[in-house]
């Protein structure tokens, strides 16, 4: 969502016009032989990050290195090379920076499996903390009572 | 107080205590900087004819031997004449060996941009699709890289040269 | 003139808001009632002079005033009139200001609203929010006044950024930032009831109202900024899980889960602790994003122009909210197993699983947004997380979440049994799972490349195979669960005669929502069609059977740009359809190209042109971009229905009528830890 905050772009790509990456490049659409090598350049071009844009990927930036690596990207499936291929030579070339898809390694291990990792334990603490929930007795409590008084009306509501 | 009162009380600040350290982390570095996937590997093979003789082509090999500096530049580029006086000193009174890789340009404007600011260039590879600079994981000109005279690269630098930037990056690495 | 009276406009409400903080704390502290009662108009002063320094703001753009730089730097002599308006929240300083206006209104709603609530518990909410307010007016005038002047005047501005040109820019920011800002409500009534050390249910029946409201906006924020990136970037996406844009996803996500909290605490009693801390996670998650976008640390296309000194200001700031905050909480939270008894199949176990998925979810999209800072922290390397990414883990933790989340309202609170809730549904089950296979059948015919695999490996391509089929099974599962309980509520309520809760109606209505919505993302994620071509005057191309003739392009000039205006026809069967007119605008200020797409709404899909580059010089032939996408209106509409349920909620009767100090005063004081 685009909070206001573009302004500041502006200046960037005040800066980025000094830097010579928006010289402008002849970005002639490319032609497949198939629709399977369409969505695939499609697919790679959206996971491919712009190396000198602030936050796009090669698809939806104008940089002048944008458009060389959409033809490089173009080329390769044109060669027949498959996804994980094309991947390889921009990361060999740029780093894992240009992938939105990190590869799994062992300095990612957390970001694709700790949240899972959270959502199940967590899941197993509250299965257990409910069940001894219901054994334990509770003392009467006048606040709870009154609750539970309120409930019942409201319960009636309900299907 | 039980072990899981403590957790309840304590986790949510020692969360936070860990969140604003990444945050502190963070502040005052500049997070656009890419650093070069080359450094203390091999520079990758070329072969690119040169600016001024189109038929004489120049590889990697050829170049071995001695420690040198690649310029990637554009006629196209504006920070490419910022820096150029500096790239011109280098050259001229630093002694130092400086190839330009024209990246991205076309002959005539990369001549006649030379004629206009000086070339204060060793060789001038020219490299007009652009995927010799690919290969060496330049995104934008300027950039700079330092290679070794078996070839390896030491160090890069992406933006404009002045001579702050060379003193940090690369005055250590220099071989007399 | 106007620019100094700003400014000491906004020092005058700093100095009030001071006041506002630190009187009714002494008093509640001392027990002397009438500096309790300071609170109060305190506010509202504070609040007027905050009002009198935007206003001003808002003149000098008017005016053109160039000798104030943030007028400089930010508007131009050529920029139209109804921009000059929107340009004052177009940078870092004007939004700023903005935030703390939205604050301050806030705050004397908050006083306008509440005013049958004890007046200590009272003086203390205006005593947070006024801490809030100090700390975002120093920020503004110590390290970013908008008022700073630059004399000699400068003769002409520098624009505001092109993309903020726009209607989307008018409306979006100011809904976002209520909804932001209006969680620090929440938040207020939170640490007034640790301070007073009284973690029952009462606070939350006052604070669920504002909560529900925030939450409203936000959810309306965040889709009018999804809405404005789909038409004004001109590359037809509408999330793109940028850290900006999860920085306001977050606080969403966080309030979310702290709504179902509010919910079994009020009715329970039950998870007193969760709910407090949900409302001090939640805020501080928009503080958060403030510092996202602000500080510089992270790259972002929203960013602001940043220096290192607001970010150490801003996380200053939330080391003294968020940290005193958690720091009160480590001291005040409630005892453990306090609340209600219940059983595994109930109510409260189902709003206990909503609260895990979301808190897990916004822990999952804060270590995300911020891994790329850890991975540099630990000399990892450079990590970029995306789209790839965070569609896929959401994707992942939001399928038990729209598993369960039917049920809910079916469940009894307390004791329910699962027997019970499978009677209740399996019809529906079997339905959804039919009609979804039925549906994705249709998709299949409509649009074959669905299947063209795009990955190389069976496990990709079984995920290509099943997303759209189980985006389909969880709206169909939600729209006709929510149905069928929305038909039997208001049949049984009929029948007893008893009035309709727009608590509980505005709660289906948002689960409605969200079917909406996942039938949105799952067309338009599994159906688009997006053509690059090349096209010459007079050329015709077919997407979808819709035929798009590209008549031709002309230049015009617009009030500050020059554009390059496209011109198609469309046609459907031969049958007209529409004319699109897609621009490729060049500001005279800055130079800036503007991609200005054309896009043909409609309810079930949309036509989206844009204009690429010329590729001859005689600009007669141009490269062009068309989209197909199916049912993209409806992820909008989803989050437009989500909204008018929780505005529904909030205005129940139950939280407008006095009963609340009625109540509250029968309620027995409880001992606390």
């Amino acid at each position: 969502m685009k909070i206001s905050m573009i302004r500041p772009v502006f200046l960037l790509m005040t800066l980025s016009l000094l830097l010579g990456t928006m010289a402008q490049a002849n970005d002639a659409p490319y032609t497949f032989e198939s629709v399977r090598d369409e969505k695939r350049y499609k697919a790679l071009i959206e996971e491919l990050r712009c190396p000198k844009c602030q936050n796009n990927n090669i698809a939806d930036s104008n940089a002048s290195v944008s458009v060389d690596l959409r033809r490089l990207v173009y080329e390769q499936i044109q060669q027949g090379r498959n996804n994980d291929e094309i991947k390889t030579y921009f990361s060999d070339r740029y780093g894992d920076f240009v992938l939105y898809d990190p590869p799994v390694k062992s300095t990612t291990l957390i970001i694709w499996f700790g949240p899972l990792v959270a959502l199940l334990l967590s899941a197993i603490v509250l299965l257990a903390v409910i069940r001894a929930r219901q054994k334990r007795v509770i003392p009467p409590d006048p606040d709870q009572a009154m609750l539970d008084d309120q409930l019942e009306q409201f319960d009636k509501d309900l299907p | 107080m039980s072990l899981s009162r403590w957790l309840v009380a304590g986790l949510p600040i020692v969360g936070f205590i860990g969140l604003a350290l990444v945050l502190m982390s963070g502040i005052g570095k500049d997070p656009s900087i890419l650093p070069s996937m080359l450094i203390g590997k091999q520079a990758p093979e070329f072969e690119l004819p040169l600016l001024y003789e189109p038929e004489q082509i120049v590889s990697k090999q050829d170049l071995l031997g001695q420690q040198y500096f690649i310029n990637v530049w554009g006629s196209w580029c504006p920070t490419c004449q910022y820096e150029h006086p500096f790239i011109e000193q280098m050259s001229n009174e630093m002694n130092l060996t400086v190839v330009g890789l024209n990246w991205k340009d076309t002959r005539d404007e990369a001549t006649r941009w030379l004629k206009q600011f000086g070339n204060p260039y060793e060789t001038i590879l020219f490299d007009d699709i652009g995927t010799t600079g690919i290969d060496f994981g330049v995104a934008a000109a300027p950039e700079t890289f330092l290679i070794s005279a078996d070839g390896t690269v030491l160090a890069k630098y992406a933006g404009q040269l002045t001579p702050e930037v060379f003193d940090t990056t690369f005055a250590d690495m220099l071989t007399p | 003139m106007i620019p100094e009276l700003g400014q000491l406009a906004l020092i005058l409400a700093l100095l009030l808001a001071g006041m506002q903080c630190v009187l009714p704390l002494i008093g509640a502290v001392t027990g002397n009632m009438t500096w309790v009662r300071v609170g109060r108009p305190t506010a509202y002063a504070s609040g007027l002079f905050v009002l009198l320094g935007f206003i001003a703001l808002t003149i000098s753009f008017v005016q053109q005033d160039f000798s104030v730089v943030y007028v400089a730097t930010n508007s131009n002599s050529l920029l139209p009139l109804h921009y000059r308006f929107t340009a004052v929240w177009g940078g870092h300083e004007g939004s700023l200001l903005l935030w703390t206006l939205v604050l301050s209104m806030w705050t004397v709603a908050v006083a306008l609203f509440s005013r049958n609530l004890p007046e200590i518990f009272l003086g203390r909410v205006m005593a947070v929010m006024g801490l809030i307010s100090i700390g975002f007016l120093s920020f503004m005038l110590f390290t970013s006044n908008p008022f700073q002047r630059h004399l000699p005047g400068l003769p002409e501005g520098n624009d505001l950024n092109p993309l903020l040109q726009d209607i989307g820019m008018i409306v979006h920011p100011p809904l976002l930032y209520m909804g932001y800002v209006g969680l620090a409500v929440a938040f207020a009534f939170a640490v007034a009831a640790l301070m007073e050390g009284r973690m029952d249910s009462r606070w939350v029946k006052w604070s669920r109202p504002w909560t529900n409201l925030a939450w409203a906006f936000l959810t309306i924020g965040i889709t009018l900024g999804s809405w404005w990136a789909y038409y004004e970037l001109g590359w037809g996406g509408w999330w793109f899980w940028d850290p900006v844009e999860n920085g306001s996803f977050m606080p969403w996500l966080a309030a979310t889960a702290l709504i179902h909290s509010q919910a079994v605490t009020e009715k329970r009693g039950a998870f007193k602790n969760w709910t407090i801390l949900l409302s001090l996670s939640a805020f501080s998650l928009s503080l958060l994003g403030t510092f996202l976008v602000r500080s510089g640390v992270i790259t972002s296309v929203h960013a602001f122009a940043s220096d290192p000194e607001r970010g150490i200001f801003i996380l200053a700031f939330l080391g003294v909210i968020s940290g005193g905050s958690l720091a009160l909480f480590a001291i005040r939270s409630a005892k453990l197993n306090s609340g209600g008894t219940f059983t595994l199949a109930s109510r409260e176990t189902l709003l206990l699983s909503n609260n895990l998925i979301f808190s897990v979810t916004t822990v999952m999209v804060l270590l995300g947004t911020l891994f790329p800072l850890i991975a540099e922290a630990f000399n990892w390397g450079k990590v970029s997380l995306g789209p790839p990414y965070f569609g896929f883990m959401f994707f992942i933790m939001m399928i038990p979440a729209i598993a369960l989340m039917p049920l809910g309202p079916f469940s009894h609170w307390k004791q329910d049994n699962a027997r019970r809730w499978f009677d209740n549904s399996i019809w529906i089950m079997l339905l959804t799972l039919v009609g979804a296979a039925a549906i994705y059948a249709a998709m299949m015919s409509f649009s074959p490349e669905l299947i063209v695999w795009t990955s190389d490996d069976f496990l990709g391509k079984a995920w290509q195979f099943l997303k759209p089929w189980l985006g389909m099974v969880g709206a169909l599962w939600v729209m006709l669960m929510t149905l069928k309980w929305t038909i039997d509520y208001v049949r049984k309520a009929r029948a007893r005669n008893a009035p309709l809760s727009r608590g509980l109606l505005g709660m289906a209505t948002a689960h409605f929502g969200v079917g909406v919505f996942l039938i949105g993302v799952t067309m338009v994620i599994s159906s688009s069609t997006e053509k690059d071509i090349r096209m010459a005057d007079g050329e015709s191309f077919d997407v979808k059977g819709y035929l798009f003739t590209f008549v031709g392009t002309d230049r015009y000039q617009g009030p500050n740009y020059l554009a390059d205006r496209g011109h198609f026809e469309i046609t459907y069967d031969g049958d007209y359809v529409s004319s699109l007119y897609p621009e490729k605008r060049s500001y005279l200020s800055g130079g800036d190209i503007m991609t200005e797409a054309a896009v043909d709404a409609g309810a079930f899909r949309d036509l989206f042109v844009s204009l690429g580059e010329p590729l001859t010089d005689d600009r007669d032939v141009w490269s062009v971009r068309i989209y197909h996408k199916p049912f993209i209106r409806w992820i909008w509409l989803g989050g437009l229905i989500i909204m008018l349920g929780g505005i529904l909620a909030a205005t129940d009767r139950r939280y407008l009528s006095r009963r609340t100090e009625e109540t509250s005063k029968t309620v027995p004081e409880r001992a606390v830890t």
